[in-house]
């Protein structure tokens, strides 16, 4: 499993894996909403929780086709689904490559764009602690998604429309924690809440995608 | 025979309006494929006979 | 006897020959006369004046839209535990339907909406609820369109819709926190406080609903049976390839 992560992560730090393009394009979302909305500190103080949740949930969407589509097509896939050790494993490390390609580099940039978004100075430690307890999620849910339209050629459209309704909670969430935290209140339930949804997907989720793969590969 | 609306006689004949007009057209949809299905099945059920 | 015969679709179609010609006209008659009485004669609400006409249309279709979906998932997992063919297409036949009730909840609501909240869209939670659910239905349709192979896409779809429940209750949960989490001190949202309801309205509604659950049940059978003469048309043309 430990061999399959380290190619995983491989596959994806080479050149054309698409490392570094989702945070290019959370980078370029954090220019374009002041550029959209106006350079007002007080409304891009306000608005700076939400944007910077949505923009880590699009740029984890863009790479989310990437964690099986290539290994369908050239076979891998299947020699993975006869290998040794579970489906439901080989699912799991994939998310979880994936999270370490796409969500730790979106955690750890995201303090430097809150910057640009002028987010109260309160609002740092929650924004880091609720993306790297909610991004994990994302790619779970995501990897899910994934294994479902695998076998559509094309599936990228279909894949964002899946995904992207089953990203709700997580956002709400997500975002609610930075916003409170952000203003100096609360953030108890809304961060368990995350933590709770993150622990459920990372759980529950590799078996559905498992059997989703196990539909595919038919 | 038309009841009084009063002012909100757009909010209600819209409602209505909208809502008949999306329930006929699923209705509608769903009757012409029934019966679209029906035909081409049929043709088919009976090229098997002949062989 | 036992509820599984009707598994068999041939057994399924013959039942839903003979149920169409009694649920259908039932439908169209109850709808008939509750919106009829429900329009023409019920009085104006003294605060809500004449728009609390839509209230006819507007529950029955919300509450369809939700079962629908709560349809569906027990379709999905009964054709994921016992394989049954027609079960899976009963759900791909009810998928539609209830995107086209959700829709009506969604455009009656903004009409009723618009002159007694003074907006079009309020991200009440549940108005947001139901933008979600319809998202929901999308996803579930657009998947069903995209994989052609039709035991594959049954079977996605039945894995769909089972984990999208999981996560359309979640989202409801997150929904009414957010909003709550926003502005507690709402003044406009009044939704809960429709009851009591005064019987001038009361039998009317109950009509109704009834009117809609008989709709959705002829239009479920009628789509099923499409759905079932789609499949054995693929299989006769499939074998005609093959001669």
């Amino acid at each position: 499993m430990i061999a399959l992560l380290i190619r995983d992560l491989r596959l994806a730090l080479r050149a054309g894996g698409g490392f570094g393009l989702g945070l290019a394009f959370f980078l370029l979302l954090a220019v374009l909403i002041p550029l959209g909305v106006g350079p007002e500190g007080g409304t891009l103080a306000k608005i700076a929780p939400g944007v910077l949740w949505v923009g880590a949930l699009l740029a984890c969407l863009l790479s989310l086709d990437r964690i099986f589509a290539l290994d369908f097509e050239d076979g891998s896939l299947d020699l993975l689904a006869t290998a040794p050790i579970p489906l439901e494993g080989v699912v799991a490390v994939k998310a979880l490559a994936h999270w370490l390609v796409t969500g730790l580099p979106l955690t750890l940039a995201a303090p430097l764009l809150g910057v640009l978004l002028h987010l109260p100075g309160q609002g740092y430690g929650w924004l880091l602690a609720s993306l790297a307890l909610g991004t994990p999620a994302l790619s779970s849910i995501g990897a899910f998604g994934a294994a479902l339209v695998v076998g559509v050629k094309r599936g990228g459209l279909l894949l964002s429309l899946l995904v992207l309704p089953l990203y709700v909670p997580t956002l709400i969430f997500g975002a609610e924690v930075v916003k409170r935290g952000a203003a100096g209140m609360e953030t108890g339930v809304p961060l368990a809440m995350l933590a709770a949804i993150t622990l459920g997907a990372m759980a529950a989720l590799p078996f559905a995608s498992a059997l989703a793969l196990r539909i595919n590969l038919r | 025979m038309m009841p009084d609306l009063g002012k909100y006689a757009f909010a209600v004949l819209a409602s209505y309006g909208v809502s008949l007009a999306l329930l006929a057209l699923l209705v509608g949809w769903s009757i012409w494929r029934y019966r679209a299905v029906k035909a081409v099945l049929e043709a088919a059920e009976a090229r098997l006979r002949k062989g | 006897m036992s509820l599984w015969e009707y598994a068999n679709p041939k057994k399924f179609s013959e039942t839903a020959a003979r149920l169409l010609p009694v649920v259908a006209p039932l439908a169209g008659l109850c709808l008939a006369i509750g919106l009829i009485w429900g329009f023409f004669f019920t009085p104006d609400d003294y605060k809500q004046g004449s728009t609390v006409k839509i209230i006819f249309l507007h529950v029955p279709a919300a509450m369809m839209a939700i079962n629908a979906w709560i349809m569906m998932l027990v379709a999905s997992l009964v054709w994921i535990v016992r394989r049954h063919h027609v079960s899976a297409l009963a759900a791909k036949a009810a998928a539609p339907i209830g995107m086209v009730f959700t829709l009506i909840a969604l455009a009656t609501g903004a009409f009723w909406g618009q002159p007694m909240w003074g907006t079009w869209w309020e991200w009440d939670p549940r108005l947001t609820s139901f933008l979600i659910l319809l998202l929901f239905y999308l996803g579930y349709i657009a998947l069903w369109q995209a994989v052609e192979s039709p035991d594959t896409a049954a079977d996605l779809t039945g894995v769909l819709c089972i984990v999208g429940s999981v996560f359309a209750v979640l989202s409801r949960y997150a929904v009414k926190f957010w909003n709550q989490g926003l502005h507690q001190d709402s003044t406009i949202m009044k939704v809960g406080e429709k009851d009591p309801l005064d019987p001038a309205y009361y039998w009317p509604l109950i009509v109704c609903l009834i009117g809609v659950v008989a709709l959705f049940v002829a239009l479920v059978l009628l789509r099923t049976v499409t759905e079932i003469r789609l499949r054995r048309l693929a299989a006769i043309e499939a074998r005609e390839k093959f001669e």
